[in-house]
């Protein structure tokens, strides 16, 4: 209960702050209407090709937004000396971790909600029809991309190379997670049903089994750090 | 017969890749007792309060607060040490309340809101209390950290500079409130440049020069003046 309570406030202090200051929000948000509008230009008109690339190039903007956003995750702790705070407040400091999992989550299943609509004015297409079964393949995904980034986000912070380093550290290990979301989301866009793409959605929950393990048992070494 | 301890520090050394911090520091400061540790910059004064803290771990030697060892025992030290270092460790965009309530439920603490209200009161910032800390002087941030010490009542406070960049007015407030810290059986380690408002709450100097206590004497009826040729003696000699 304890454990819950104290993963929760720290839920809370990031959304409330989030709220208030909307600086991650209003970022991602612009970085979202940029890389739309790159994509644009790249692709011009031919459906076809749009068709083909549209599966990696929606997980390259929730990737490419996640890095941004992620990348800020830990910056109001270096702000008067919180990460000192976090770090001397007794018990188990997984709890932090996951607090901090849960918010970055939640911002960017925001921000991925955004750039769907976005992609789908942009390019005029109609996901609507499937939304449904691509939820769990982007949700899936989401938390594998959110537990690594926010431990990554951890290792880094105080790192002075921290803008290079953290990409370059994220990514690599994401390569299972990316792999099993662009497949199983290129399948739904082909209107195949759920069942047929379960492999996929295997590999990304034991992932994110995995991920979120590793963050809780580790988080507490990478704070002392 | 005298108390315990409360920090007991014995040749403590820190060094950061190869240059030495702290060289050999013993220093004891008991309960209800009150120690102003001076010394020039770079003399190890934060990173001996970093140590005492567990936020940094010696190089050898012992330090041991509230009977617990920094170095082994850290979990029990935490929970029986307040540490006001240079940031207050204050979310700017929550308010003085939410504040509060953040680290009092991360650290297990009374946060209902008569306990959280008492706490701001106390620190008179009851009125302030749903304001963002955004808009605070650092001399209302330094007493919302220390409102987290009233709801924590730890029995030893580490002070880094407590005095820097805050008014009389709030310099005064934090004399008696540290006065009343220190009459309840509170131990306080404090290190400060301030000759003057610094001194006011000491029982004890130290002076911490060449990573040594370079001279432990009671404060006594030493003024100002004396304690800085003093200082002025040691450290240069230390360095």
């Amino acid at each position: 209960m304890i454990y819950a309570r104290r993963a929760w406030i720290v839920l809370w202090k990031d959304l409330l702050s989030e709220r208030r200051s909307k600086e991650t929000l209003n970022a991602l948000f612009f970085f979202a209407l940029l890389l739309l509008f790159l994509f644009q230009f790249t692709l011009g008109a031919d459906r076809e090709r749009l068709v083909a690339a549209l599966p990696g190039l929606l997980w390259l903007g929730f990737i490419l937004s996640g890095l941004v956003g992620l990348g800020r995750a830990f910056l109001a702790e270096r702000e008067n000396d919180c990460w000192e705070g976090l770090l001397l407040a007794p018990g188990d400091k997984s709890a932090i971790y996951l607090g901090k999992v849960a918010g970055n989550l939640l911002l960017m299943l925001l921000v991925e909600a955004i750039l769907l609509v976005l992609f789908a004015v942009f390019f005029n297409l109609d996901l609507a029809a499937h939304l449904l079964p691509l939820a769990p393949v982007i949700g899936l995904g989401t938390i594998g991309f959110a537990a690594v980034g926010t431990l990554f986000g951890a290792m880094t912070a105080h790192v002075r190379a921290r803008e290079l380093l953290f990409p370059v550290l994220l990514l690599p290990v994401q390569v299972p997670v990316l792999l099993g979301a662009v497949k199983a989301t290129e399948a739904v866009l082909l209107g195949e049903p759920l069942a047929a793409v379960g492999h996929w959605l295997g590999l990304l929950a034991a992932a994110d089994v995995i991920y979120l393990t590793v963050g809780v048992l580790t988080f507490d070494a990478v704070l002392e750090a | 017969m005298t108390a315990d301890p409360s920090i007991h520090v014995i040749g403590l050394g820190k060094a950061f890749g190869g240059h030495l911090v702290l060289d050999d520091v013993s220093l004891d400061v008991r309960p209800g007792e009150a120690v102003a540790l001076l010394g020039p910059n770079g003399a190890g004064k934060s990173t001996l309060l970093r140590i005492l803290a567990t936020l940094l771990r010696a190089s050898r030697g012992t330090a041991r607060v509230a009977g617990y060892d920094c170095s082994r025992q850290p979990e029990s030290v935490r929970a029986r040490v307040g540490l006001l270092a240079h940031g207050a460790w204050v979310y700017e965009d929550l308010t003085a309340l939410e504040n509060l309530k953040f680290w009092a439920t991360l650290g297990g603490l009374p946060n209902g809101p008569e306990a959280l209200g008492g706490a701001l009161a106390a620190v008179e910032l009851d009125r302030v209390a749903d304001e963002r800390v955004r808009t605070f002087s650092l001399g209302m941030k330094r007493r919302l950290a220390l409102a987290r010490f009233v709801l924590a009542r730890p029995p030893v406070l580490l002070l880094d500079e407590p005095f820097a960049g805050i008014d009389q007015r709030a310099g005064k407030w934090l004399d008696e409130h540290l006065g009343a810290f220190k009459a309840a059986g509170g131990a306080i380690l404090m290190a400060t440049h301030s000759f003057g408002r610094g001194l006011g709450v000491a029982d004890r100097i130290a002076i911490l020069a060449g990573g040594r206590v370079a001279l432990d004497a009671p404060l006594g009826a030493l003024a100002p003046d004396d304690v800085r040729r003093l200082y002025d003696l040691h450290a240069e000699d230390g360095a």
